[in-house]
Order: C-alpha cells, then sequence, then structure tokens
C-alpha cells in the first residue's frame, strides 16, 4: 500500500468510527431534553427517571464522540496538506465557525448540565440541555456544509496562480443546495438511532425484568419506536430529494448506485443483483421498473444517465482517466443503507403494535433488543461509504482529485504508525465504552432523587461547613 | 490593522487562551495522584476541572479550525510537518478525555487506578509535546521551498524545543497546584499551595532559561519586554503563593502563561513557520493567509460569536465557584 491508499484506510476507519457515536449524540441528546422537559412540565417521576438513567448512557456515549472527533480536526492537515492548501480558503470557515459556534457551546452546557443538576434552577437546567441540543444541530450543519461542498462546489472561484480554491461567497457556500437535503437526511438518520436505541434498552428491560419498573420502560419503548418510525419516514422523504440533487450534481454516483452501464429511459431499480464481480454483467436481479427515474429525476419515464456515457463526457471535460468510482461498493453500500435502516422502522412498527393496549411483548423478542439500534447505526455507515466512495475519484467534484491531496511530505512509516495506533487504540477504547454501557443499562432505572452527576450518598453537600460570607463548598464527586 | 494581522492576533490569542485554560487543567491532571493520596481526595482533584476540561480543549479545536480558515498553508505545514508528535498529542488528549470522564462509573479501585493513571500520563505526554512544538516553531525548521517539512522525526527532538517541553509541563503543574489550592478546602488546599512553593525556584529557572533562549533566537524589543512581564508575574504569582494568596498567585501564573504565549507569537510575527534551510521559504502571514473576503466574513462572525462564548464560559466558571471539599466516605459510582 503506498501513502495515499493508507491514508485513505486512516481517515476512512477514524472517520466512520466517529459517526457509530455521533448520529447516537445527536439524537440521544434530544430525547433525553425531550423527557426532561416533559418532567419539568408533568412533575412525573417516571420522566426524571428516564431522564438521568437515558441521560447517562448519552454521557458515557458523547465522550468518545468527543475524543474522537478531536483526530477529525487535525487529521485534514497531518494526511490532507495539499488537500488543505487547496480548500482551506472555503472550506476551513465552516470547520472555524463549528468550532465557535457549536463545539464551545456543546462542551461548556454539558459541563453546567452535568454538574448543575441542583445548583441551577430547573429551568435554567432545563435551558442548559436544550443548549447542548441547539450545539450539537449547527455542529452538524457546519461540518455537513464543508462535506457538501466536497460533494458540489458551490460559492467560490479558481485561482490558477496559487492553485487553490477561493471563497467568494461564504452564503452560497451555507446554503448549497446539497447540504439544505444532506442536513435534514443525516439528523434523520440520526434519530432513527437513537429512537431504536432507546426503544431496544426499554424492550430488554420490560422482557428480562418483567417485574422492575414495567410501566416506565413501556413509555420509553413506546417513545423510541415512535421515534424511529417518525426519523424512518423523515429518511426516506429526504433520501429521495437527496437522489434527485444527486443525480443533478453528480450523475455518476447515481448511476453507480444502480451500476448503470448503459443510459436508459425508463429505468428500473434493482433490489438485488448477481454478477460478475466488477458489475459489469448481471446473472441474475430482481428488478423494479420505473423506480429508479423516480427516484433520480421525479418522473417515472425520467432518463438516467448511464455510467459508459458519463465516462465519456468526463474524459472530454477532464481528460483521460477513469471516472468510476467502485461500482459494486457504490451498488451495494446504497442498497442496504436503505435496507438495514428501513428494517429497523419495521421492527419499530411491529413492536408498537405487539406492546399495543397494555400487552407485554413475548420473551423472544429480547432478541431484537441488541440488533434493533445497531441496524440504522450501520445504515448509516454503509451511507456514507456510499457518498464517500461514490465521489471518487474526486476529493472535491471536478477541481481536485483524491490522488493530489495527499501530504507529499509525510512518509508512509508516519502513517503506518498513526493508521496502527488509531485502531489499536480505538478497538481498545470500544470495548471500554461497551462494557460501561452495558453496566449502565444492565444497572436500571435510577431512583428519582439521584443527581446525575453527583453519588447517593455522603459528601457534605449541605450548607454548614465554611464560614458565613464564604460559599459554600462544592462537594460531589466526579 | 490589515486583516492577515488581524488573524495573526486571533490566532495567537486562541493558543494563549488553550494554555491558559487546559494549561491547569493539566497540571491538575498531573498532580492527580501526587496531591490525592486517598479516593475521596483524587475524586475532588477531579472536580475542580470537571465541568470545564471539554470547554477548554474547545479553544484548541477552535484554534485549529480558525488557523485551517485563515491561514492554511500554515496549518498545512504545521501539522503535516509535526505529524509524529501531533499523533502523540492526539493519543494523550483522547486517553485523557475518555478517562476524566469514565474515571466515576466505576468503583472498582483497580478501575479508578488505571483511569488516574491514564489521565497523569495523558496530561503530562500533550504538555511536554506542545512545549516541543512550540519552541520547534519559534526555532524554525526546515522547510522547501514548497513549504513542506523536509525535516524527520529526530530534528524536532533538539536542545531549545526539549527545553520548551520541560517548561511547559514544570509552567503547567505550578498554575495546577495554584488552581487547585485556590479550589479546594483543608489539607489537600495546603498540600497544593506548599507542592507550588517546594517547586517554585525550579519553575522560575526553566521559566526564565526557556524566554531568554527564544528571545535571543528571534526577539525584537516588544517581545522582550513581554517575555520579561511574563517573568515578573510569575514571580509575583510565585511570591503571592508563599503568602498564601491563592487568588492573587493564580492570576500570577495565568497572566504569565499568558504574556509568555504572546511574546512568543510577537518574535515570530510576521513569520508563523521560519525555515532553517532558505530564509526565503519562510512560510510569512502574508504567504500562508487566505483571501480578504475569507478574512472578512471570519472577522465579522468572530467578533460577534466570541464575545458571547465569553460570556458564558464565564458564566460556567461563576457557577463552578465554589470550593470543592473532600467527601468524607467513599460512595458509590454516580
Ligand atoms: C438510518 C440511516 C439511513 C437510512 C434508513 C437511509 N439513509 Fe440515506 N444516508 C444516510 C443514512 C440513511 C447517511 C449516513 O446519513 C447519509 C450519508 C451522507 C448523508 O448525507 O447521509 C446517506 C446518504 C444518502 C444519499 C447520498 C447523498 C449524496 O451522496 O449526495 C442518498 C441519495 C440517500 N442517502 C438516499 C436514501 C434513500 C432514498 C433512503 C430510503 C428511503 C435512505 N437514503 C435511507
Ligand atoms: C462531513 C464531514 C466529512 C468530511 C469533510 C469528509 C471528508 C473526507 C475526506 C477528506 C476523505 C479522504 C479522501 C478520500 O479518500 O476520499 C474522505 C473519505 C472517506 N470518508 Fe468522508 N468526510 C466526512 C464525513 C464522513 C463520515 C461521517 C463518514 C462515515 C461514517 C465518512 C466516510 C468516509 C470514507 C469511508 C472515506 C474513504 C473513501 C475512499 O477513500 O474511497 N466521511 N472523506
Ligand atoms: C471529518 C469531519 C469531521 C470533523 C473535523 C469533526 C470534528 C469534531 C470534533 C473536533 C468534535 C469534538 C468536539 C468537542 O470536543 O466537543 C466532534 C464532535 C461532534 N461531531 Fe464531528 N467531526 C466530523 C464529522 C462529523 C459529522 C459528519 C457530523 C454530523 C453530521 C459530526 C457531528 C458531530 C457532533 C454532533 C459532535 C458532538 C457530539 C459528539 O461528540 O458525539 N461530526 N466533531
Amino acid at each position: 500500500m503506498d501513502g495515499l491508499d493508507l491514508a485513505r484506510w486512516q481517515f476512512a476507519i477514524t472517520t466512520v468510527y466517529h459517526f457509530f457515536f455521533v448520529p447516537v449524540t445527536i439524537s440521544l441528546v434530544a430525547i433525553t431534553a425531550g423527557l426532561q422537559t416533559a418532567w419539568y412540565r408533568t412533575g412525573k417521576e417516571k420522566y426524571l427517571r428516564l431522564t438521568k438513567f437515558y441521560g447517562k448512557l448519552f454521557l458515557i456515549n458523547i465522550a468518545m464522540g468527543v475524543v474522537t472527533g478531536l483526530v477529525q480536526e487535525f487529521q485534514f492537515g497531518m494526511n490532507w496538506s495539499d488537500y488543505s492548501r487547496f480548500v482551506g480558503d472555503v472550506f476551513g470557515a465552516p470547520l472555524a465557525l463549528e468550532g465557535l459556534l457549536a463545539f464551545f457551546l456543546e462542551s461548556t452546557f454539558i459541563g453546567l448540565w452535568i454538574f448543575g443538576w441542583d445548583r441551577l434552577p430547573k429551568l435554567v437546567h432545563l435551558g442548559c440541555i436544550w443548549m447542548v441540543v441547539l450545539g450539537t444541530q449547527l455542529s452538524a450543519y457546519f461540518i455537513l456544509a464543508a462535506n457538501s461542498w466536497m460533494q458540489n462546489p458551490v460559492g467560490f472561484r479558481y485561482n490558477a496562480a496559487r492553485g487553490r480554491a477561493e471563497l467568494t461567497d461564504l452564503w452560497a457556500v451555507l446554503t448549497n443546495k446539497v447540504v439544505l437535503v444532506t442536513f435534514p437526511h443525516t439528523i434523520f438518520a440520526a434519530f432513527m438511532v437513537g429512537g431504536a436505541f432507546v426503544a431496544g434498552v426499554a424492550l430488554w428491560h420490560l422482557v428480562r425484568r418483567p417485574g422492575t419498573d414495567g410501566d416506565v420502560f413501556r413509555s420509553a419503548l413506546k417513545i423510541g419506536a415512535s421515534v424511529v418510525l417518525v426519523a424512518g419516514v423523515g429518511v426516506a422523504i429526504s433520501g429521495d430529494l437527496q437522489g434527485k440533487v444527486m443525480t443533478e450534481v453528480q450523475p455518476m454516483k447515481m448511476a453507480a448506485a444502480e451500476a448503470l452501464y448503459e443510459t436508459e429511459k425508463p429505468a428500473s431499480f434493482s433490489v438485488f443483483t448477481v454478477g460478475t464481480l466488477d458489475g459489469s454483467k448481471e446473472i441474475f436481479s430482481i428488478k423494479l421498473p420505473y423506480l429508479l427515474s423516480f427516484l433520480a429525476t421525479g418522473r417515472f419515464d425520467g432518463e438516467v444517465q448511464g455510467i459508459n456515457s458519463l465516462q465519456e463526457a468526463y474524459e472530454q471535460l477532464y481528460g483521460p482517466g477513469s471516472y468510476k468510482p467502485n461500482i459494486p461498493l457504490t451498488y451495494w453500500t446504497f442498497r442496504l443503507m436503505i435496507g438495514v435502516g428501513m428494517a429497523s422502522a419495521a421492527v419499530a412498527l411491529w413492536l408498537l403494535w405487539t406492546t399495543r393496549r397494555g400487552r407485554a411483548p413475548a420473551r423472544w423478542l429480547v432478541w431484537l433488543a441488541a440488533p434493533l439500534p445497531l441496524l440504522p447505526l450501520v445504515a448509516n455507515t454503509f451511507g456514507w461509504i456510499f457518498t464517500e466512495t461514490g465521489r471518487q475519484p474526486w476529493l472535491v467534484f471536478g477541481l481536485l482529485p483524491t490522488a493530489s491531496g495527499v501530504s507529499p511530505g509525510t512518509t508512509s512509516g508516519e502513517v503506518i504508525t498513526s493508521l496502527v495506533g488509531f485502531t489499536a487504540l480505538y478497538g481498545v477504547l470500544a470495548v471500554v465504552e461497551m462494557r460501561l454501557m452495558l453496566r449502565a443499562i444492565w444497572s436500571g432505572l435510577p431512583e428519582a432523587d439521584v443527581g446525575v452527576g453527583r453519588p447517593r450518598t455522603g459528601g457534605s453537600d449541605d450548607d454548614e461547613s465554611g464560614a458565613d460570607d464564604e460559599p459554600d463548598p462544592l462537594s460531589f464527586a466526579y | 490593522m490589515e486583516l492577515t494581522t488581524v488573524w495573526f492576533v486571533a490566532i495567537a490569542t486562541l493558543w494563549t487562551g488553550y494554555f491558559v485554560l487546559e494549561g491547569f487543567d493539566f497540571g491538575v491532571g498531573m498532580l492527580l495522584r501526587v496531591l490525592g493520596r486517598t479516593e475521596p481526595e483524587r475524586r475532588a482533584i477531579v472536580t475542580t476541572i470537571g465541568p470545564v476540561w471539554d470547554g477548554n480543549e474547545v479553544w484548541l479545536i477552535v484554534a485549529g479550525g480558525a488557523t485551517f480558515a485563515a491561514f492554511p498553508e500554515w496549518y498545512a505545514t504545521l501539522f503535516s510537518g509535526f505529524y509524529l508528535p501531533l499523533f502523540a498529542i492526539l493519543v494523550g488528549l483522547i486517553v485523557r478525555g475518555v478517562a476524566l470522564e469514565y474515571r466515576g462509573k466505576r468503583d472498582e479501585p483497580e478501575w479508578r487506578a488505571r483511569m488516574d493513571a491514564m489521565i497523569v500520563v495523558g496530561s503530562v505526554l500533550p504538555a511536554l509535546l506542545w512545549g516541543v512544538a512550540f519552541g520547534n516553531i519559534v526555532r524554525g525548521v526546515p522547510l522547501d521551498a514548497d513549504h513542506e517539512y523536509v525535516g524527520g522525526f529526530g530534528t524536532l527532538l533538539n536542545p531549545f524545543a526539549l527545553l520548551g517541553g520541560l517548561t511547559f509541563v514544570a509552567v503547567f503543574v505550578t498554575h495546577g497546584a495554584i488552581f487547585l489550592a485556590l479550589r479546594t478546602t483543608d489539607d489537600l488546599r495546603r498540600r497544593a499551595n506548599r507542592l507550588a512553593s517546594r517547586a517554585s525556584v525550579v519553575i522560575a529557572v526553566l521559566a526564565a532559561g526557556f524566554l531568554v533562549w527564544a528571545q535571543h533566537l528571534r526577539g525584537d524589543l516588544a517581545s522582550m519586554i513581554l517575555a520579561g512581564a511574563a517573568m515578573v508575574a510569575l514571580s509575583g504569582g510565585l511570591v503571592a503563593n508563599e503568602l498564601a494568596r491563592e487568588g492573587w498567585a493564580f492570576v500570577g501564573t495565568t497572566l504569565a502563561i499568558g504574556l509568555a504565549v504572546v511574546s512568543l507569537f510577537v518574535a515570530l510575527f510576521p513569520d508563523v513557520m521560519p525555515s532553517t534551510l532558505d530564509p526565503g521559504s519562510t512560510l510569512t502571514i502574508v504567504d500562508a493567509a487566505s483571501t480578504p473576503y475569507t478574512l472578512k466574513a471570519m472577522t465579522i462572525i468572530t467578533a460577534i460569536v466570541l464575545p458571547l462564548v465569553l460570556l458564558y464560559q464565564g458564566w460556567s466558571y461563576w457557577v463552578f465557584r465554589k470550593r470543592v471539599t473532600v467527601a468524607p466516605v467513599s460512595v458509590s459510582a454516580s
């Protein structure tokens, strides 16, 4: 493997890993905030207990999201220095704005939320978690704006003398038509994960410990499953819109998604195909007529361009070379994203149905508890692998080939060191995180008076120590 | 002022904010096992930085992001050139962040001991390597005509940079000890105070040595005055610590770190990455900068947002201003 491949592997591994935690964070913080709001408005103890239970799971998760995000921020400079030189003028701005607007907000208010349980007035404390929600949304928007610019560069001019792209319109970058559809799609997809997580955990408790807190977990199951369903509809609608935008700005990606070699009108969508390894010949296939035309153009008889004609057109435009992404990879990841993700929505629907009006879930359903959140999570991964590899061979579509972005000065030895180092570290941390998560799930709902960041007993938190005019010591444990 | 200068100042400010803030939480992390003799003490120590360490680290993220936006060439050269130290810094920060968040989540002493070790290593390593990195930026590194770093890993480990690393560690230890003295009570408070006091001569000598050497390598009148002021502030802080005036002592170390970092940036200006090979390949703010349009847009947004950030970060320090006491009994995991 050369430096380029190593850098790509490193980027893929670290980013995919980061995105295991991100969707959980985005959705779980919002669901937790919703639960806390329900407690604030109704005063019902069950909502407080659920807030603390899921809030704790959220905290275990976000710690990983934060530390893996740090790597992302620096990796562009480390492994992709020529890319950074090329795009910094445009791409740097949303990245810096993300830090300034989103990460400061998130990190500060999360500290206030964890440690503020009985320092802050109830409403202010509730406000803190909503500020974290706002932070995660802003963070997602800015980073997706940056990513969308790579899919569809807008608001810039090319400066040949300096060999770089230069920003001419920040607003155009922030309202790129790609980010306008990518943002809702990603957020809905994240909510499928969080909803499924809430429901899966509740399902496990309902079946395994039917006696303890049954009605509380029943509410949690309903809330979680409903979130999955609503988000599932959102994902399908926004995904459909995304398909149309993609056909417009990256027709090769759409052709690759269907492994459509020759232009068709109308074009059908294959659910499943057995073909030769490079996908150029099909042996067996199940097809839904007209569907691809609809997905790509919004009309059932729309024309969808094939790979071969696009390849020719690109050669005319950009010179000789291959402009095809890895076709089997894009074909299968696209299907798996939709199939696996939507399967979780089906499971959620089934759960809502079998637990309707106080029915207890069948015992065998416990086998669905773990797969339920994993399905939308891997669908997210497939979605990103599709999006990012479908853009190849471009790093910035039509402007900068991937091979030209890699750091010229770093040695393979350096990249191998960090690739192996991060992968090993991430592997260990995954085990640590999973164990903590399972323990926290296992230990069940906390009592209503236990603060999330506080010990159950002890700690002279009461106001007796110190002189009158001195503020009371803050003595809860970390 | 030219926009490129404005952004040079902004980047310097972000790094200064980062070292002042994360400086004390690095110090607290390094002292976790030195000052914390029992589990409740250690827990109190971690609690002093619990609510704020992540916010402090975001100063680094924004410094990185802002460098990317305002000086892409600088970001590219620095981060690809200092590849291995940066990788080690990231590993340190990852290990530390996870340990800070996870140490309270399980009750077994072995678990806590392991997390504590991760906090200590994750605090020492980045502090040391940031010192090495900044030493090298000031000293200059071999860059070719394309501003690509052409030295090896060994090039970065020169005596001046290593002194920088030691100085960073030492100063952060003092800054952290004084912070702990300010934020805890009783025995812990006294011990923190005493530690800062015992270390004071060594710290002052290291800091003076590093700053004088830096001025010798690349100084002008302004940077010299700033470095001098940093030493005055440091001495003032250490004296205040002797007098058990914790607030003033902390103001002293805060100003000392701030002024020292600023003096390094002033010494650097208008270069951002001096080349030791050929002065012509030195990277300056002008070579490195983004277009005036980008800088202007960023300036407007930052001018609106940064005051808000300072306001709510300040508020969070205010909310958690009370001293942390050591809980009398060991309690279950939160
Ligand atoms: C639970 C996860 C999930 C589910 C069920 C779906 N997606 Fe998706 N999809 C994602 C999670 C995702 C994602 C991981 O979030 C991606 C990667 C980048 C992005 O914007 O969202 C994505 C990307 C993505 C793209 C690529 C956009 C681009 O490269 O510009 C398209 C065209 C679709 N999706 C379309 C769909 C359709 C038509 C779906 C079903 C009806 C669908 N997705 C379900
Ligand atoms: C929005 C932020 C993102 C940005 C700015 C971004 C940018 C990049 C860059 C610079 C590369 C390296 C060059 C390359 O090999 O193509 C890349 C590749 C890749 N990214 Fe993304 N990415 C983002 C989000 C994601 C996410 C969230 C995932 C997955 C969960 C992901 C998955 C991948 C994969 C799998 C590759 C390797 C593709 C290949 O080399 O063929 N990306 N992306
Ligand atoms: C390659 C591009 C990416 C970079 C440079 C990046 C950078 C970062 C950084 C530095 C953090 C830690 C912030 C802190 O310390 O508080 C972080 C966390 C986060 N990132 Fe990413 N990120 C990338 C991809 C993404 C994508 C694609 C999304 C969502 C669509 C995303 C959403 C988030 C969110 C919501 C958080 C905060 C919550 C959490 O840590 O889980 N990131 N990211």
